[in-house]
């Protein structure tokens, strides 16, 4: 028994939906083990559990031999466990040394000052260690992002942790700074330390791992030596299908011959902007739902950002209906009839406090206002809020005027969706619409997506649940680092194909 | 624009306050020849070192993301309590010096207590404050002006090696300000809550506790400062201390300090933006302008600091923007 860390019978719930069950896995002393799962598959919940910022609702941890309940993340930092997240957690504003020894200031004994030449010496050892040549006293914000990653490996390392986590920790890293990577990792390996690594790059997963483990739907699908595997058969375990969903149909698929596309809508052509996404052209029609898949971090969102106004762009041309768009402002494009169903309800889609007539009535507030005068019609509001909040099915027992924050989930994207549809968009784009609520209110929000493009919409749908895309898209984009990759039609659709797409398969070293 | 562009316009918005200052003095000597006379140039030190004091404590507060308007209605009450002492019991003038500055760190021990204790708003914290300080000052004086004695005034006027006490005075501060921001642990933690609150408390950083003792400095620099303006003018009227808040933030804002946190330097920064203040007011004079004018300038300066605030808050959120791709 030289297992460092075991998860044993681990199951976690978020308000009854089970994200991960009865996951059993041990971590070898010295070994390295490869994580591989779709979003949503619970890599995150399992490590946020090994990094005390969740607590399973069963199951145990067992850390060198002993039960392991870490009450925070300083807890399990002091027992020796260290992560490397994709998101930075650095202080540009700070040098590289303050960012790495933070809390651990060396001082002049007893006295406040810090003891700067032994900082400088100490920090230097461990930037030697990750291969960065900077001085400990540049500042961080004068770093590029691969070198900001090396110094936040660095930070895990001069931890002198016994594990060491890594999620994701190459795609802001060069061709040239991936490859140090590797090496320092081998290098790591070679010295015994036990490391768990976490990566949609499925060759660098199986390069670089002792051990391969599958997560798909919260449950362990597959783990063992690495030489068992192959990429396609790791895609093969990912690739899920949750049966508990269904889907609407819509009256144009059961036609023989697929209908013709509609009047093109949206017309993307080379949209780049630096650092984020590349060359994105693609066409949305009148009518037609379109999906946009792509892993965490693939740039979605950020497309959607930009085609809405909200985030600029270098390059590339935008047509709304025929029309050229020469620079895309957020009033500009809702008054172009765009409407952009933002991923996080709580913190952009909502004014939480406020009550769900305002909510709805915000984005119309000007169709309902007097002509000559500019006062409000409040009673052609009111009437427009009832229709909508009939055509949405909110609950009935909210009342108007009641704050929206005391609205389920579900309810609440309903209040989101309803304020869009007030406003009768053209052209809808959904940032993850279904994240986060319940089954019923789901397929209700999938009538109403079908509903729209009925009406002659065109929908851009993203999402993370590959099944949600292909239950109701007519057209799939696959994006990965910020390009589009893949595009499939009704007929084509094939999970495999899209997940093999989205991940990226080759490594760049 | 490309991150090479973007890099050096924040290093021309990072410079343009020393070149404002270096135009202020250029534009005042032109127009003034007395005004650069090194006597009148000791002397803009001296007026503007109550401003420098409570500055720097304003700029502890600001680089934690936080305000403090309260430090004006501080710097009121503390001039309040000591007019009393002084006059109705009597008390040894450096007494009621050392009672002014735990006043002002009493002061700043409550707002402390409201921002990072029970977790209001820094404005509003303040503002409450602010209000309850100028009330109670209000009614300790009974919105009479007080003259205070001569032996108190002295204190101001003491020179030590041809150095002007107030000066001096100031001139510690700022040195131990300095030293506490960049030589402690203390100081890189302020810088660290100030860029990210949340990630500093992930990182280990007892936010609560380095919060609370910034706002207790903040008030003791702001009972000092009051100290020095006291002894200087040598009188408490009701306006005492009035819209000092604002000189102060104007100050730390105009040499390079952040509204929204984690950027800044007592030394020079602060310093040179108060002087600067004190500069443009000392200028005036010797121009003879129309006093009404004052406000309207200092007001223009002011804005001028926050908009070069913006445009430097606003590239560091473009340049801190998560990459997707390594180009």
């Amino acid at each position: 028994m030289s297992a460092l860390l075991q998860f044993e019978g681990i199951t976690k719930r978020f308000a009854g939906v089970p994200v991960l069950r009865d996951v059993t896995l041990a971590v070898e002393t010295g070994t390295t083990l490869g994580l591989v799962g779709e979003n949503g598959a619970g890599k995150s919940t399992l490590m946020n559990i090994l990094g005390g910022n969740l607590r399973p609702d069963t199951g145990r941890l067992i850390w060198d031999g002993r039960p392991f309940a870490p009450a925070g993340p300083a807890e399990a930092a002091a027992a020796g466990i260290a992560f490397v997240h994709q998101e930075l957690n650095l202080f540009p504003n700070l040098s590289i040394a303050e960012n790495l020894f933070l809390t651990r200031l060396p001082r002049r004994g007893r006295l406040p000052w810090i003891r700067r030449r032994e900082l400088a010496a100490q920090t230097r050892r461990w930037l030697r260690e990750v291969g960065l040549e900077a001085a400990p006293e540049t500042p961080v914000e004068r770093l590029s992002a691969g070198e900001r990653q090396l110094v936040e490996i660095a930070r895990a390392l001069s931890l002198e942790p016994r594990l060491i986590i890594f999620d994701e920790p190459t795609t802001s890293l060069s061709d040239r700074e991936t490859r140090q990577f590797f090496e320092l990792m081998s290098r790591l390996r070679a010295r015994g330390l036990t490391m768990i690594y976490i990566s949609h790059t499925l060759e660098d997963v199986l390069r670089l791992s002792d051990l391969v483990a599958v997560l798909r739907d919260g449950a362990l699908v597959g783990h063992g030596p690495r030489t068992d595997f192959d990429a396609a058969r790791l895609i093969t375990l990912m690739v899920g299908r949750s049966l508990n969903q269904l889907y609407p149909s819509r009256a144009s698929w059961a036609q023989p011959a697929p209908a013709p596309p509609g009047t093109p809508l949206l017309e993307v052509r080379d949209l780049t902007q630096p650092g984020v996404v590349r060359d994105v052209s693609f066409t949305l029609h009148a009518g037609e739902v379109l999906g946009l898949f792509g892993l965490m971090g693939a740039g979605r969102s950020e497309l959607a950002r930009m085609l809405f106004g909200l985030d600029p762009f270098a390059r590339g041309t935008v047509r709304l209906a025929g029309q050229p768009l020469r620079s895309i402002k957020p009033d500009r494009s809702l008054r172009c009839g765009v409407a952009f169903l933002t991923e996080d309800r709580r913190e952009d889609g909502l004014a939480l406090e406020a009550s769900i007539a305002d909510n709805l009535a915000l984005v119309t507030l000007r169709r309902h206002a007097h002509r000559s005068t500019g006062w409000l019609d409040l009673a052609g509001l009111a009437d427009a809020v009832r229709a909508v909040r009939a055509a949405v099915r909110l609950t009935p027992t909210a009342r108007d005027e009641a704050p929206v924050q005391t609205l389920s989930g579900g309810n609440q994207q309903k209040v989101v969706l309803g304020k869009w549809l007030l406003a009768d968009p053209r052209v809808l784009l959904l940032d993850e619409p279904t994240r986060g609520i319940d089954v019923g209110a789901k397929f209700e929000i999938y009538q109403l997506i079908h509903k729209r493009a009925d009406a002659g919409a065109g929908v851009l749908l993203i999402s993370s649940e590959l099944e949600e895309l292909i239950g109701l898209c007519d057209r799939i984009l696959v994006m990965r680092r910020g390009e589009l990759v893949d595009e499939l039609r009704r007929a084509d659709f094939d999970r495999e194909r899209i997940l093999r797409a989205a991940l990226h398969e080759r490594s760049t070293a | 624009m490309n991150p090479e562009r973007q890099r050096l316009a924040m290093r021309a918005l990072d410079v343009a306050p020393l070149v404002l200052f270096a135009v202020v003095l250029a534009g005042f000597g032109a127009l003034s020849p007395s005004f650069l006379l090194p006597a009148n140039l000791l002397n803009v030190l001296v007026q503007s070192s109550a401003t420098v004091i409570v500055a720097t404590g304003m700029t502890f507060v600001l680089l934690t993301a936080g305000v403090d308007l309260s430090v004006g209605a501080i710097m009121f009450v503390a001039a309040a309590v000591s007019g009393k002492l002084l006059l109705a019991q009597g008390w040894n003038p450096w007494l009621v010096v050392a009672g002014i500055i735990a006043l002002g760190g009493v002061c700043g021990w409550l707002n402390g207590l409201l921002i990072a204790r029970l977790g209001l708003i820094a404005f509003i914290a303040t503002l409450g404050t602010q209000y309850v300080g100028r009330g109670f000052g209000m009614w300790l004086t009974e919105t009479r002006a007080m003259n205070l004695p001569e032996t108190f005034t002295r204190l101001a006027s003491n020179r030590l090696a041809g150095v002007p006490g107030p000066v001096l005075v100031a001139a510690l501060v700022v040195l131990a300000a300095h030293l506490v921001l960049q030589r402690t642990p203390l100081g890189r933690q302020i810088y660290a809550i100030g860029q990210d609150a949340v990630a500093a408390r992930k990182a280990g950083v007892n936010v609560r506790s380095t919060l609370r003792g910034v706002y207790v400095l903040c008030g003791l620099c702001a009972g000092l400062g009051g100290a020095v303006a006291l002894a200087q003018i040598g009188s408490v009227a009701p306006t005492f201390g009035a819209n000092k808040e604002f000189a102060a933030i104007a100050a730390a804002v105009l040499g390079g300090t952040s509204l929204f946190g984690g950027r800044g330097r007592v030394w020079p920064g602060t310093v040179f933006g108060a002087v600067l203040i004190q500069g443009i007011e000392n200028g005036l004079n010797h121009l003879n302008a129309d006093p009404y004018l004052y406000p309207l300038i200092t007001s223009g300066i002011i804005f001028l600091a926050v908009l070069l605030d913006s445009g430097r808050g606003q590239l560091q959120r473009t340049l801190g923007r998560r990459r997707i791709r390594p180009d």
